[in-house]
Order: structure tokens, then C-alpha cells, then sequence
């Protein structure tokens, strides 16, 4: 009697709902991410089959097709060779000199602008809530509109035309945006830690480096890739507070694929575009990993 | 003994909103001193105050007989736990306790000393290589005390630091804390809304509401005599039955609708005639009697009747006003029933309805 039961009560549906693969809600998702993934693949295909072909080839005009001769020769002309001017040493002159204006911009602005976050959260002051407002208020300014005061300043400091003085201009542009990043972050450790620290002794540098930073990889992060990729791709400050030889790789790019000497060379164009863009990808794909670790787990509640 | 804390007209304003309003007080060594209110009362602000770590307007502050009121948090000689634990994530259960001391330049034969001291009072050795992470709420609070604990201070502060625990745990951690007080000896400050952890935790309560004590003395006295109305409707669950009526007969009767209730017994003031009286009695302070009872009686009809298993409560409807009664479970009343309630009047307490204080 019990067995009949049983088996009665199990016919019919039981266990996990089966899904339906071709449902009329997945044709729609899967097929709008089709369409957009092609439409942003798309224009990097054409770049990399265009750099890879020789010349002759991309003059065909087929510009999907992929190239019947690989060559490798319009990456390498990109990247040593390409005549700007009189200058023919390709983009790695401009690599470099980007490598030099990113590097130290990147860490001063973030070192600055965590310190300003922190102090503007933990650290109230008379005003500070105010000063925050016009630092926010500075990251709605046009930033053509600064340029000549800003040429003005560097030239009577001493320091337009040069790295230091371009360092200077990234460090200052990227204080709103970053304070701010940092501001909210901080905002959201809980503040019994910062009193709990308080009571155990630790100052404003205490308190910074041994509470605050650990906690905190995830939004230098954040920030990290945020001023590599604003620097890298600058192009306005790196055009007007520079001189030719110190010009960074997006100026360089812009003139070698704007020299109008003989044949436009597309391949190479192509070619070191991509070369441009290369870093700031590199550094989205290699920090991306840490986005999404919670470096605050355990601290409270949980 | 002399006072631990001394806090002298003190007064905290942020800007124009005044949260302490010049308050007073005074907790003796050794003492458990609970601030207890509702949200909002100023109890968290009036311990972030001791603890050094809000700047106060007006007033002083003493700890230990030094006048600290402009002392960093870390030189007023307190320990403090947090409602969140406030465990530094990155640091083991080992690094907790010993941050503070390190921050002192305690030496570190001394460190490891009273660290493993800390760990054996509060058991938990096992857990000193662990990150706070991979401890459970009960572990982490735990630590937490010992961090205050390790500080070797007189004073110690706690900021609702049950308030995140389940209710099993909240039980345990609460007789915990009052083992480690009867142990050490050291004067405690304890901010909790939870009026069971008040009246068994504290040497005084101090009831707050809106930046001032309302009464400080001792749970008994408060729960048996509250000195106005919202103490007497704080704490308590369910709370104080307020009749609202008027005195007659001279101040020995309360005449509560169609009642008249002997005020015999009652241990207050000069009640004297008012026309507007409150006259609160606790729900175990009343009887319910389905037959008319020998003197004035109140009727009234039940309405809801709650198992609550160790004993029941009758909610009750009496000339127009709720009321709760506690009584035992043979005790049960239908709801429907037509009831006489009797007043334990030597137990009730009356206000005055203008001043809301007891009389």
C-alpha cells in the first residue's frame, strides 16, 4: 500500500525544471550579443587583416578578406621606421616618452588623490566638505578652456615644454575624478574601524597605510586603470605642452598617419594604431582580475 | 572608592542641533554603568565622547581622576568594542590585539604576555593564526573584547557590541560579559536599546532620551519606580498599562472611568486632587478574575489571549483603553470573556499627566 502511494505521488513533473534552449528569451539575448559583439569586433578585424597585409594586396580593397601573404613588415616600419618630419624612428620614440609621462603621472595622482579621499572622509575638517564640492566642481570645466592659463603657469614655473611639466598638468586633471573615486570608497569601510584604530593608537599616516591601503587594492585598481588608459590615450596636453621630441604616442601616431608624403600607407596606419592601444588593453586585461575580489570581507558583520 | 568617570556638564552640539544637553554623571570604580534609550537618545554619542573620538562643545570629562576631556582616545586609558566588531580584515586575531600595543611601543615579551593572557580569559587560543574572516560572529566579538582587554585599561567601553549576534548567541555572550566583569573588576560603559541586556547586565542604568538622563539608578529601581512616563513605557515588554484618569477623595483614589480605585498602599509623593493623572501598572501587576472581586474592580473584556509558553498574556479592552495582562498559562482566559481586573497598587506608579513626572 505504501509502495502504490509512493509511486503515484512521483508521476508527473519532479526535480529541476527543464530549460529550453531555444527559447524565444534566449534567441533575442543571444542574438543582440551577436550583432553588438560583431559590431565592435568588426573594425579591429579589418585593422589587424589590413596591417598584415603587404601593399599591393590592400590596394585590392577587399578590406574583410583576410591577407593571402602575411607580412609582418608594416608593424615593424610602425614601430621604427615611419617618417614623421624629419624624423624617421617610428613610433618608439613616442612609446617611450609615453611609458615616461604615464608612469610617474599614474602614482602621483593616485598617491595624491588617496590621501585627499581619505582625509576629506575620516578626517573632517572646517570646510571640507565645501573644498570637496570645488574640487568636484573643477571636473565639469572644459578642459580647452584652461589651456592657455595653464600654458601661462608652466611658463613662468619653468616647466612648460617639458615631461615634469606635462606630469603636472595629468596630476592636477586627474585630482576630481579621483578624489572622488577614493572619497566613496573610503566612505563605505565602516567608521568603527577608523574609531577602533583611533583607539589603538594609530595617526592619519598610521591609520593610511596600515588600515586603510590594505583594505583598499581594489579601488587603486580601479584607479590605476582608469589614469593609464586617460593618460595613454591623451592627445590635447600632449600636443600643446610639449615639444616635437617629447611629443607622447598618440601625438606621434596622429603624425605619422597624417604625413602626407607620397603613398598613404594604410597597413602601417593600421599597424600602429593598434601598437597605440595595445598598453591601456594590456593593463585592462592583466588588473581586471582584481576588480571584483571584496578585500573587506570579515571586517564587520558578515 | 573613588570615581572611574566623571562627567561634568558636559554638552555636545552639532551645529545648531544639540545632542548632549549639559549632562552629568558619575560612575564609580569597579561599577557597570548601562546607557539605555532609543535610537537617537545621544547614548552611542555620549560613549564616542569618553572614548575620546567626537570633540565635545561644552563640559569636561575625568577618567581615573585625570581631567581627559582634550586627551586622545589612545591616552585616556579605555578599551573599546564595537556593535561591528571593527576587526582589522587583513590583520590575523594575533595582529588585532596586538596593533594598539605595538602603536604604544609595548615590548614584545610584553605583547606576547598579555596576549596569550587575553586569549586564555576569553578562549581563544586556537584562533590567534586566523584572519577575522574565517571566524563566526560569537569568535569575532570575542576578539574584539580581547583587543580592549590586551590594552590592560580600567575603563571599558562597548558600543551595542550584541546587537549583530543572533538571539542564542546575544544570551551567551551577554552572561560571558558579565563573568568577565565580576573577573576583572574594571569599570564598564555599555550602550545598548535592549532593555534585557540593561537590567541584567548593570550596576545603574541610565535611561536617555533626547540628549538627557532621564533616571540613573539601579534596574530594580527603575523597572519598580521609573521616575517619569517614558521611562515607565520603555522599559518593559509589553509595556507599563497607562490608565489615564484623575485623583479624587483628597489624593486616596484614582478615579479611572466609572472606578474608583483605592489609592492605599501607594508609595510616592503627596498625591494630592489632580485633575489629570496617569496611574501605570506593569501587566504581572494585575489580576483577572471572571467572578466580581471583594473591592472596586475594573471590568473589562479580553480580546486577544498569546501563549507565550512559560506564561500567558491577555489583551484586554477596559472602558476604551488597551491593556496587557501577564498571567499563568492555567490562568487563560477565552478571548470574548468579560473579566474584573484588580491593581496591585503598593507596585503601580503614578504620573502626573502635565509634567509626566512620578508623583
Amino acid at each position: 500500500m505504501a509502495d502504490l502511494s509512493m509511486s503515484s505521488a512521483m508521476t508527473g513533473p519532479r526535480g529541476a525544471k527543464p530549460k529550453k534552449a531555444m527559447s524565444p528569451r534566449n534567441i533575442m539575448l543571444y542574438g543582440i550579443l551577436i550583432v553588438v559583439c560583431v559590431y565592435y569586433l568588426l573594425p579591429l578585424w579589418v585593422m589587424v587583416m589590413t596591417s598584415l597585409k603587404g601593399m599591393p594586396e590592400v590596394r585590392i580593397g577587399n578590406i574583410f578578406a583576410p591577407p593571402v601573404e602575411v607580412t609582418f613588415q608594416p608593424w615593424v616600419k610602425a614601430w621604427a621606421e615611419a617618417c614623421t618630419g624629419l624624423n624617421c624612428d617610428g613610433l618608439s620614440r613616442g612609446f617611450w616618452n609615453s611609458v615616461l609621462i604615464t608612469v610617474p603621472s599614474v602614482i602621483v595622482s593616485i598617491a595624491i588623490a588617496s590621501v585627499n579621499g581619505y582625509a576629506l572622509i575620516n578626517w573632517k575638517f572646517k570646510g571640507s566638505d565645501i573644498f570637496f564640492t570645488i574640487l568636484i566642481f573643477g571636473s565639469f570645466i572644459p578642459y580647452q578652456i584652461m589651456l592657455y592659463p595653464i600654458v601661462i603657469l608652466l611658463r613662468e614655473a619653468g616647466i612648460y615644454g617639458t615631461l615634469w611639466g606635462l606630469i603636472v598638468v595629468h596630476t592636477i586633471f586627474g585630482m576630481p575624478i579621483l578624489t572622488l573615486l577614493f572619497r566613496n570608497y573610503f566612505s563605505s569601510i565602516p567608521e568603527e574601524l577608523f574609531k577602533a584604530a583611533r583607539v589603538d593608537g594609530a595617526g592619519f599616516w598610521g591609520i593610511y597605510f596600515r588600515i586603510m591601503l590594505p583594505m583598499s587594492l581594489p579601488i587603486f585598481v580601479v584607479a590605476l586603470i582608469l589614469q593609464v588608459t586617460g593618460i595613454w590615450n591623451d592627445f590635447l596636453f600632449g600636443v600643446v605642452f610639449t615639444k616635437p621630441d617629447l611629443y607622447p604616442m598618440t601625438v606621434q601616431l596622429n603624425n605619422i598617419v597624417n604625413s602626407v608624403q607620397g603613398v598613404k600607407e594604410y597597413n602601417v596606419n593600421m599597424a600602429a594604431t593598434v601598437l597605440t592601444g595595445l598598453v591601456p588593453l594590456i593593463v585592462y586585461f592583466v588588473s581586471g582580475k582584481l576588480f571584483v575580489r571584496g578585500i573587506a570581507a570579515g571586517a564587520v558583520k558578515g | 572608592m573613588g570615581n572611574s568617570i566623571e562627567v561634568k556638564d558636559l554638552t555636545l552640539n552639532f551645529g545648531s542641533v544639540s545632542v548632549l544637553k549639559n549632562m552629568n554623571l558619575d560612575v564609580a570604580e569597579g561599577e557597570f554603568v548601562v546607557l539605555l534609550g532609543p535610537s537617537g537618545c545621544g547614548k552611542s554619542t555620549l560613549l564616542n565622547c569618553l572614548a575620546g573620538l567626537l570633540d565635545i562643545t561644552d563640559g569636561q570629562i575625568w577618567i581615573k581622576g585625570k581631567n581627559v576631556t582634550w586627551a586622545e582616545p589612545s591616552d585616556r586609558g579605555i578599551g573599546m568594542v564595537f556593535q561591528s566588531y571593527a576587526l582589522y580584515p587583513q590583520m590575523t586575531v594575533r595582529g588585532n590585539l596586538s596593533f594598539g600595543l605595538k602603536n604604544a611601543k609595548v615590548p614584545q615579551a610584553e605583547i606576547d604576555k598579555r596576549i596569550a593572557r587575553a586569549a586564555e580569559i576569553l578562549q581563544i587560543q586556537p584562533l590567534l593564526d586566523r584572519k577575522p574572516a574565517a571566524l563566526s560572529g560569537g569568535q569575532r566579538q570575542r576578539v574584539a573584547i580581547g583587543r580592549a582587554l590586551v590594552r590592560d585599561v580600567d575603563v571599558f567601553l562597548f558600543d551595542e557590541p550584541l546587537s549583530n549576534l543572533d538571539a542564542k548567541l546575544r544570551s551567551e555572550l551577554r552572561v560571558e560579559i558579565k563573568r568577565l566583569h565580576n573577573q576583572l573588576g574594571n569599570t564598564m560603559v555599555y550602550v545598548t536599546h535592549d532593555q534585557i541586556e540593561a537590567l541584567t547586565l548593570a550596576d545603574r542604568i541610565a535611561v536617555m532620551k533626547g540628549g538627557v538622563i532621564q533616571q540613573l539608578a539601579a534596574p530594580l529601581e527603575i523597572y519598580n519606580r521609573p521616575s517619569n512616563l517614558f521611562v515607565a513605557g520603555f522599559l518593559g515588554s509589553p509595556s507599563m498599562n497607562f490608565l489615564k484618569g484623575r485623583t479624587v477623595d483628597n489624593g486616596r483614589a484614582f478615579q479611572f472611568g466609572a472606578t474608583k480605585i483605592d489609592l492605599t498602599g501607594y508609595e510616592g509623593g503627596a498625591v494630592l486632587e489632580r485633575d489629570d493623572a496617569i496611574l501605570g501598572v506593569r501587566p504581572e501587576h494585575i489580576t483577572v478574575s471572571t467572578t466580581p472581586l471583594a473591592g472596586p474592580s475594573i471590568p473589562a473584556e479580553v480580546e486577544i489571549d498569546e501563549n507565550l509558553g512559560a506564561d500567558s498574556l491577555l489583551w484586554l479592552k477596559a472602558e476604551g483603553t488597551n491593556m496587557s495582562v501577564r498571567v499563568p498559562v492555567e490562568g487563560r482566559v477565552p478571548a470574548g470573556t468579560k473579566v474584573h481586573l484588580g491593581l496591585d497598587i503598593p507596585k503601580a506608579s503614578l504620573f502626573d499627566a502635565k509634567t509626566e513626572q512620578r508623583i
